[in-house]
């Protein structure tokens, strides 16, 4: 099974979120990038796990400028066979869909998987996106999934429960927490990655159909609000009376 | 020009979400000097009822096939009809089908997407939407560049009006494309409200020592009628399951009411949970950081105090 994982990089869980260019911009200052966590610890996990399973390799790509290297080059200490780096410095979800598309479409993959979305934007767009451009199906949320190399079964997450499904051949899949445990890369994984092809190809440009015009923080809390741990019936009385919400 | 919104009906049935997306698109349908116009796939009681949330004509697309969830097929309906209608803006819901069909929408028609959508657009100058990034960290106004778009809408980010009267619905049948997907089997827990659509948040973190202790959090969660939550390395653990993960790297949400128990409050957990309106932190430790973000507080041993407040609401709720 030869299986594309797109991924794509996003500030640390940890960094600092502030803006610059009259808030126009993300301040990148001093912010450490990682590889997306749903792409890496679920999509390429999961893909890899294929592979290992029914033969095949895992190809991992990337929309992105070169400073992108480096977490491609994880992707690849972690288990992709090469990688592929689309090269450009994409804003919007429609120009990263439409480059992932159109390489997918030169090669044959069995399977397209992605994180069910950046941590960043929290877009959730890019992966029904190029299904559609590929006219594939697309599973979203998928927390389990099981291939014979043709036929998959997939269990996807819905509100208040699950759905199953049955999908033959490629299709785009969308992971979420729970199709695979993440694998820290050892050191093996880390030299071979070095020796691991990536090519790197010119990107296909056009106006962003969406752009950001602001950025803003959300509105400070003005402090908390200490009740007796003795009296419950008051955290009742303020959340009913005073916060309204029961 | 119009505005479609799809409505989805899961099992038959709107959902509160539904009705929300339904007054998102009047409301927005009204500055735009045009019609609302909702569409309806596959089984749903009472279609025309949208109506009274101001659309001004409900298409109800009659599928004999019952294809379960698949946005391939479903994407096509809408983008078609959306054409049939002349319609440029699409109002989904932001919720699993919403955007698995959003950004096909948007292919299809050429448009703009802007997701998860927390507020009407300002279309003075333009078409700008504000919508939450970095997990909740901060808010962007988005601009979406083409005269198509689609937009999907986060759920309780607006009220929900129902001022206006029920409508009678355009029955319409479609034939479905063929699909490669096939839904075998739907499993969802009957009686429980769904996280992401949940108003009172009911979540528990490592402080429970073991999932044998989770009887007290069901029991306020009973009581309030709340949905319940857990932080990652509670999930992580299969204490419980992984779509109660909330948080960066779970699913972020923003109900009215979420009550942290026995949680640090470590900033990838906030950023999932700090667009609730009001949060209730219950910790023994006074140093736990989640104090900050919290409106109200209780420093004590969450297995003596959550039955203290499970009483004290039940009392309340039996007034
Ligand atoms: C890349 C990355 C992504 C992450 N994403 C997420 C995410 O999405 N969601 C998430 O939740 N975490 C996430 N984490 C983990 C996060 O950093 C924290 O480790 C986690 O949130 C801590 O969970 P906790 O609060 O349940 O446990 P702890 O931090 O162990 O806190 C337990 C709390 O319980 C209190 N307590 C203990 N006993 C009692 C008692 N008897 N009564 C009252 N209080 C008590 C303690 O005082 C403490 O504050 C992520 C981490 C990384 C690195």
């Amino acid at each position: 099974m030869d299986i594309l994982v797109c991924i794509s990089k996003t500030p640390d869980t940890t960094a600092k979120i502030s803006f610059k260019n009259n808030d126009t911009e993300y301040n990148t200052d001093g912010v450490n990038f990682i590889m997306n966590p749903y792409d890496e610890w679920y999509a390429l996990v999961r893909a890899i796990e294929l592979t290992e399973q029914l033969g095949g390799s895992v190809t991992v790509l990337n929309v992105g400028p070169s400073s992108n290297d480096i977490i491609i080059r994880k992707a690849l200490a972690v288990g992709g066979a090469g990688a592929v780096r689309i090269d450009t410095d994409a804003t919007d979800s429609y120009t990263v869909a439409a480059n992932i598309a159109e390489y997918a479409k030169s090669k044959h993959y069995d399977m397209i998987f992605l994180g069910k979305e950046t941590i960043d934007y929290n877009g959730s767009e890019v992966g029904a996106m190029v299904a559609e451009l590929l006219d594939l199906p697309f599973i979203s949320y998928a927390i389990q999934m099981e291939s014979d190399g043709n036929s998959s079964t997939i269990t996807r997450e819905i509100e208040g429960g699950v759905e199953v499904c049955k999908v033959e051949g490629p299709a785009v899949i969308s992971a979420a927490p729970g199709l695979a445990q993440q694998r820290i890369p050892n050191m093996k994984g880390i030299m071979m990655a070095k020796s691991k092809p990536l090519t790197v190809v010119p990107a296909i440009l056009q106006d962003p159909k969406v752009s950001t015009v602001k950025y803003q923080l959300p509105p400070a809390k003005s402090g908390v609000k200490l009740v007796d741990p003795e009296n419950m019936d008051e955290l009742v009385r303020l959340l009913h009376e005073e916060a309204r919400v029961i | 020009m119009s505005v479609l919104v799809y409505v989805e009906s899961p099992d038959g049935h709107f959902k509160k979400t539904g009705f929300e997306v339904a007054s998102y698109a009047s409301k927005l349908a009204a500055t735009m000097n045009t019609d609302a116009i909702a569409l309806v796939i596959g089984k749903a009681d009472q279609a025309g009822d949208l109506g009274k949330y101001g659309v001004s004509q409900v298409i109800h697309v009659n599928s004999n096939d019952n294809i379960g969830f698949d946005s391939q097929a479903l994407s096509r309906i809408i983008a078609d009809t959306a054409k049939e209608v002349n319609a440029n803006v699409v109002i989904l819901t932001h919720s699993s089908s919403g955007k698995a069909l959003a950004g096909r929408i948007a292919v299809r028609m050429d448009a703009g997407l802007a997701s998860g959508v927390n507020a009407l657009p300002d279309v003075s100058d333009g078409f700008k939407v504000t919508r939450s990034v970095y997990s909740g960290k901060a808010v962007a106004t988005v601009s979406i560049n083409t005269p198509n778009k689609v937009v999907s809408v986060m759920g309780n980010s607006i009220s929900v009006d129902a001022s206006g009267s029920a409508v009678t619905p355009d029955n319409k049948s479609v034939s479905l494309p063929a699909t490669k997907l096939q839904v075998i089997e739907k499993k969802v827990v009957s009686g429980s409200v769904p996280l992401p659509e949940a108003e009172l948040v009911v979540s528990a973190g490592r402080g429970m020592k073991g999932p044998e202790n989770w009887g007290i959090i069901e029991d306020l969660a009973a009581a309030l009628g709340a949905a319940t939550a857990c932080s990652r390395p509670v999930s992580d653990a299969d204490w419980r399951p992984h779509s109660e993960h909330v948080g960066q790297t779970g699913i972020a949400i923003r109900p009215n009411l979420y009550i942290a128990i026995g949680i640090s409050g470590a900033i990838q957990h906030l950023a999932g949970v700090n667009n609730s309106k009001t949060i209730v932190v219950i910790n023994k430790d006074p140093e736990a950081p989640f104090f900050k973000a919290a409106d109200y507080g209780v420093v004590g041993d969450l297995f003596e105090v959550v039955p203290r407040l499970t009483e004290a609401v039940k009392k309340f709720k039996n007034q």
